[in-house]
This record gives structure tokens, C-alpha cells and sequence, in this order.
């Protein structure tokens, strides 16, 4: 609560910033319409129209507002609300293959994770190579892996969450290798005092122990698989989801949606992330874990 | 079936000799030997089963294909490398991390900036930034300039909340020495604060390299001229040259590896005395 004002003032700044731009970007084409017409903008005509264009160069934070409310809550009034043209039908076509690749990622981080710790082979000759696949630019695929996987016959949801699961998986490895090794040799050897079997190691410590880091790199690989489920959209073509809307906006110049489908990407981000810390807030305080 | 039981062959002999190397002690040796023969038995089972299943090279072309393709084309994956790693990302990565350690340093004076800026970079430096791209390449025109920008935006946060955080790194007790010699603000920042802060711009510098060739490449998708990494993969694509994508994404890794390996290597010279260089 401390910081409430401090992070309150950025953001009042960030969009007083953003007016300032809108005006300072939207005004040479303002001038010029005018110029055309033959009249002559008060200053205060012209801070006007540049918050009024229909394509500006940068749309002011109220025009994407409108927008917004026009795509989701005015169509939902009107009863369509997931119409192809409603953002919301757009918003759940990117989360459920965000979802879906983000539960693939983490499963398959978790059991690589696993396999690292307890097998001394894989944790040499994999670890590194897993290191080594994220400095790959994968996003620089993924046109290749949905048209691939379409040509098998593979379309749809799939394509998109291979790329987002590529994504996610790999702060969960780094995570819960971390955290499966966290507890230390004390630890380990009240367990063997206690003649546990490794399965039993595994459940009651070792598990239990990467909690905290579990949630942390869940978040990263949420925020990580929204952007593979974003990306993923770009080469089927602008058909679906907030990728294809982006996609859309640039080879029609419609500036608005443009912005319109970025921030409701941001606002789908931030509930993502959110829900997770929520959850690791509830988990870890009954695991009586919290900090 | 011949190519299909030479694969698991090569499974069985490449992880047995694996099992075989780490079960000897760690040493320099070993450490690098065994996941180079992990990566090589890949390679291979990947050519024995492309051929051994008949896969058609416009789904999956084998590694030998790629490689010829790779050789034959160098000046074609010359052109693209200039264009989008040195002229889009290098540039890009520099004018957005400069950036982001010139601001973090002026936030730092002002712990009341300081309060409000970590947790607004926190936030962003989560969002789904690529989609600037679109809006970028609008903005500055299809050449690098508009890849050097995305570059600029993605990089910026992720190292600035890093610096920051590097920046309060000292305790109280260290300062107070500082103080003790009569350092002033500057000499402190120089001698103390910079150099505890080195641990953590390099983290940020090292996140920092693969946003920078992922967002220069993938700007290149909302339009770009002839020539990119970017625009080379998704046009080849469309022309099921798999092959070419395939050599594109070599040059693509070997660039990230390359550009990780260098910032590590500059991390390694300048925080030789943290912990996490000296184990």
C-alpha cells in the first residue's frame, strides 16, 4: 500500500506521456487536412482532431478505450457477444491455446526437471541443451511449425500451443530443478534417518520444498506462453485470435485495433499472472511456506 | 527399416557411452563431451528417421540436406545475418540497453521514482510486447530502423528492472564505509554501487540477447525489405523450401549462442570475485 502513490503517479505520467504523443504524431497529418481545406486550426482545433483521427498515427488512450467497449461489453449488450467481430471471441481463441501450450510446458518441464535431478546421465547431456534451446530465436519458427503441422493434418488449437509450450517449458525446467534440489544435505539425511524410500523423498520433501519456485517460473512461462499463442497466430493467415487481429490492423492501417488488441493482450497477461500469484499466495500459506 | 534400426542403434550406443562418461568424475572433459555426443546422436536419429519412414523433405528435410543447402547459400545467409542481426538487433540491443542503464541510474537518485517504476517494469517487461511490432514498422518504415526499434522497446524494461534491483544491492554497512573515506555521490556510484551492481546488469544483458534477435526477427514479419532473417523464413515457408528455413534457423541459433556465449564470457571477466563465477 506504501507504494500505491508512487506506482499511481507513474502511471498518471505514462498516460499524459501518451496524450503528448498522440498529439505530437497526429498533428502533421491534422495540418495538412487543413491546408487541403484551405483553413487555418486553432490550437485548440487542432489538439482536437488529433484526438478524433480515424486511422492516427498514434490513437489516444480514450479512442482505444471506445473501441475496446465497442468490441466487447457493447456487444455483449446487443447479444453478440461472441460474434467474429467481438473481441472476447478473439481474447478466448489466443487463451485456450495459451492455456492449453502453458499446461503442455509445465508438464513436460516438471518431468524434465525430474529426470535432471534424479539421473546424473541426463543432467549432463541434457541441462546444457536445454540451455542452449532458448538461445534459439524459436519465435522465428513458428510459421514453419504451423504450416507443417497443417500439412499432416494437424490444424487448429495444436499448432499454436506447440510454440507456446516450447516457450513455457523452459523457465519451469530451470525453476524446478532449482527448487528439487533446494532442500540441503541436513534435510536429506533426516530423511535417510528415517529410512524413506526415494519415492517418499520425492513426495514429502523434495516436492514439497519447490514450491515457491514452482509458482515463480509458472508465471514466467504463463507471460511467455501468451506470447507463443500471440505469435502463433501471425502465419495462419489473420484468421483468428489477438495475433490475427494484430496482423489485421497493420495490413489495413487500422491503427485502433491495433492498440485495442495490445492492450487486451496486456489485461489478458495480467490476469494470467495474477490468477497464478493468487493461487501460490493460498498454496503457500496453508503449506505454511508464506513469507 | 534398415535407416529405422541404425537409428535405435545409435540411441542405445550414443546414451550408453553417455551413462558410461558421467558416471566418471566431473571434469572439463566430460562436462563438454557429453552433451556434445547427446547432440550428435540426435542429429543422427533424426537423418536415420527421415530416411528409414520415407518423411518428405518438404515436411522435414534431414540434417545432410539442411547442410548442403547451408554451404551452398552462404551468401544469401550472409545478406540476412548483416541485415537483421547486425543492423536490426546489435543495434537495437545497444540503443535500448544504454538506454535502460542511463534511466536506472537516474531513477536510483529518486527513491520515490524508484517505488513507482520497479514494480510498472515489472509489469511490463511480462506483456506480450511483440505486438508493438506491428505498430513500430508503421511507424519508422520497413527497414532496420523499424527492427532496431521493436529491439529498443522489448530489451528496455527487462534491463532496466534488473539494474535498478542491482543498484540497491549494497547494504548499509558498505556505504557507510564509503562514507567514512569522504566519497561523494559519483565516487560512490563508481567504485561501490556499479561494480555490486554487475551481477545483476548482466543478468538483464543476458535475457536481453535473445529478445533482441527474437523481436528483430519477428518484426520482420509485419514487413520488411527483400532481404532478413525474418522475412526469408516466412516467404520460404510459403514456397515449402523447407530446406532454406531450416538453414535460416541454423545461422539463428548460432547467432543467439554466439551473442549469449559473448556476454557471458565479458560477465565472467568482469564479476570474476561474485560466488556464482568463482565455484
Amino acid at each position: 500500500m506504501r507504494n500505491l502513490f508512487p506506482i499511481l503517479t507513474v502511471v498518471i505520467a505514462i498516460f499524459v506521456l501518451w496524450y503528448a504523443g498522440s498529439v505530437a504524431l497526429n498533428a502533421a497529418w491534422a495540418q495538412d487536412k487543413a491546408k487541403r481545406a484551405g483553413v487555418e486550426l486553432t490550437t485548440k482545433e487542432l489538439v482536437l482532431d488529433t484526438m478524433s483521427q480515424k486511422k492516427p498515427k498514434l490513437p489516444a488512450p480514450h479512442q482505444v478505450a471506445e473501441e475496446m467497449w465497442k468490441t466487447t461489453g457493447d456487444m455483449v449488450l446487443k447479444g453478440r457477444g461472441f460474434s467474429k467481430r467481438s473481441l472476447i471471441y478473439h481474447t478466448w481463441v489466443t487463451l485456450s491455446s495459451t492455456l492449453l501450450g502453458f499446461v503442455l510446458g509445465t508438464a513436460l518441464g516438471v518431468a524434465l526437471a525430474v529426470g535432471i535431478v534424479y539421473n546424473r546421465t541426463m543432467d549432463m547431456s541434457v541441462m546444457p541443451w536445454v540451455i542452449a534451446s532458448q538461445t534459439i530465436p524459436i519465435l522465428a519458427i513458428a510459421p514453419m511449425i504451423i504450416v507443417v503441422l497443417n500439412a499432416i493434418g494437424i490444424s487448429g488449437l495444436l499448432p499454436k500451443a506447440v510454440i507456446s509450450m516450447y516457450l513455457s517449458f523452459f523457465p519451469v525446467v530451470v525453476g524446478m530443478v532449482k527448487g528439487l534440489r533446494s532442500p540441503d544435505h541436513m534435510q536429506l539425511d533426516q530423511m535417510k534417518t528415517w529410512s524413506a524410500s526415494p519415492g517418499q523423498q520425492f513426495w514429502k520433501l523434495r516436492l514439497p520444498s519447490s514450491m515457491p519456485y514452482f509458482f515463480t517460473s509458472m508465471k514466467i512461462a504463463m507471460a511467455a506462453s501468451l506470447v507463443g499463442a500471440i505469435v502463433g497466430e501471425l502465419p495462419t493467415g489473420a484468421v483468428a485470435g489477438l495475433g490475427a487481429r494484430l496482423l489485421g490492423g497493420s495490413y489495413y492501417g487500422q491503427t485502433i485495433q491495433i492498440w485495442s488488441a495490445l492492450l487486451t493482450a496486456a489485461a489478458l497477461a495480467a490476469c494470467l499472472v495474477g490468477l497464478i500469484g493468487i493461487v501460490q499466495r493460498v498454496v503457500l500459506k496453508r503449506m505454511g511456506m508464506a513469507s | 527399416m534398415i535407416w529405422i534400426a541404425f537409428g535405435i542403434v545409435a540411441w542405445m550406443v550414443g546414451w550408453r557411452l553417455n551413462v558410461y562418461l558421467s558416471s566418471l568424475p566431473r571434469t572439463r572433459m566430460t562436462r563438454l563431451v557429453v552433451p556434445t555426443i547427446f547432440g550428435v546422436t540426435l542429429i543422427v536419429i533424426w537423418e536415420s528417421l527421415v530416411r528409414g519412414f520415407a518423411i518428405s523433405p518438404v515436411l522435414l528435410p534431414p540434417p545432410s540436406m539442411i547442410a548442403v543447402r547451408f554451404v551452398t547459400s552462404t551468401g544469401i545467409l550472409w545478406e540476412d545475418f548483416v541485415q537483421t542481426v547486425i543492423k536490426g538487433a546489435l543495434s537495437g540491443y545497444v540503443i535500448g540497453c544504454g538506454a535502460a542503464f542511463l534511466t536506472a541510474i537516474a531513477v536510483d537518485r529518486f527513491p520515490f521514482l524508484q517505488r513507482g517504476l520497479l514494480p510498472v517494469g515489472n509489469f511490463v517487461a511480462a506483456l506480450p510486447i511483440i505486438g508493438m511490432a506491428p505498430i513500430l514498422v508503421m511507424w519508422f518504415g520497413f527497414d532496420w530502423q523499424s527492427k532496431a526499434a521493436v529491439v529498443v522497446v522489448m530489451v528496455f524494461f527487462p534491463m532496466l528492472v534488473n539494474t535498478v534491483q542491482g543498484l540497491q544491492a549494497t547494504d548499509s554497512m558498505q556505504r557507510d564505509l564509503m562514507r567514512t573515506y569522504a566519497a561523494g555521490y559519483w565516487k560512490t556510484l563508481l567504485k561501490l554501487r556499479l561494480p555490486a551492481a554487475m551481477p545483476f546488469i548482466f543478468n538483464g544483458l543476458k535475457i536481453a540477447t535473445t529478445l533482441a534477435l527474437i523481436g528483430a526477427i519477428v518484426a520482420e514479419f509485419f514487413g520488411s525489405p527483400i532481404k532478413g532473417m525474418g522475412f526469408r523464413i516466412s516467404t520460404e515457408v510459403g514456397r515449402l523450401a523447407l530446406d532454406m528455413v531450416w538453414a535460416e534457423i541454423v545461422v539463428a541459433a548460432i547467432a543467439g549462442s554466439a551473442f549469449y556465449g559473448l556476454v557471458a564470457l565479458l560477465e565472467k571477466a568482469v564479476t570474476f570475485w561474485h560466488p556464482s563465477q568463482r565455484g
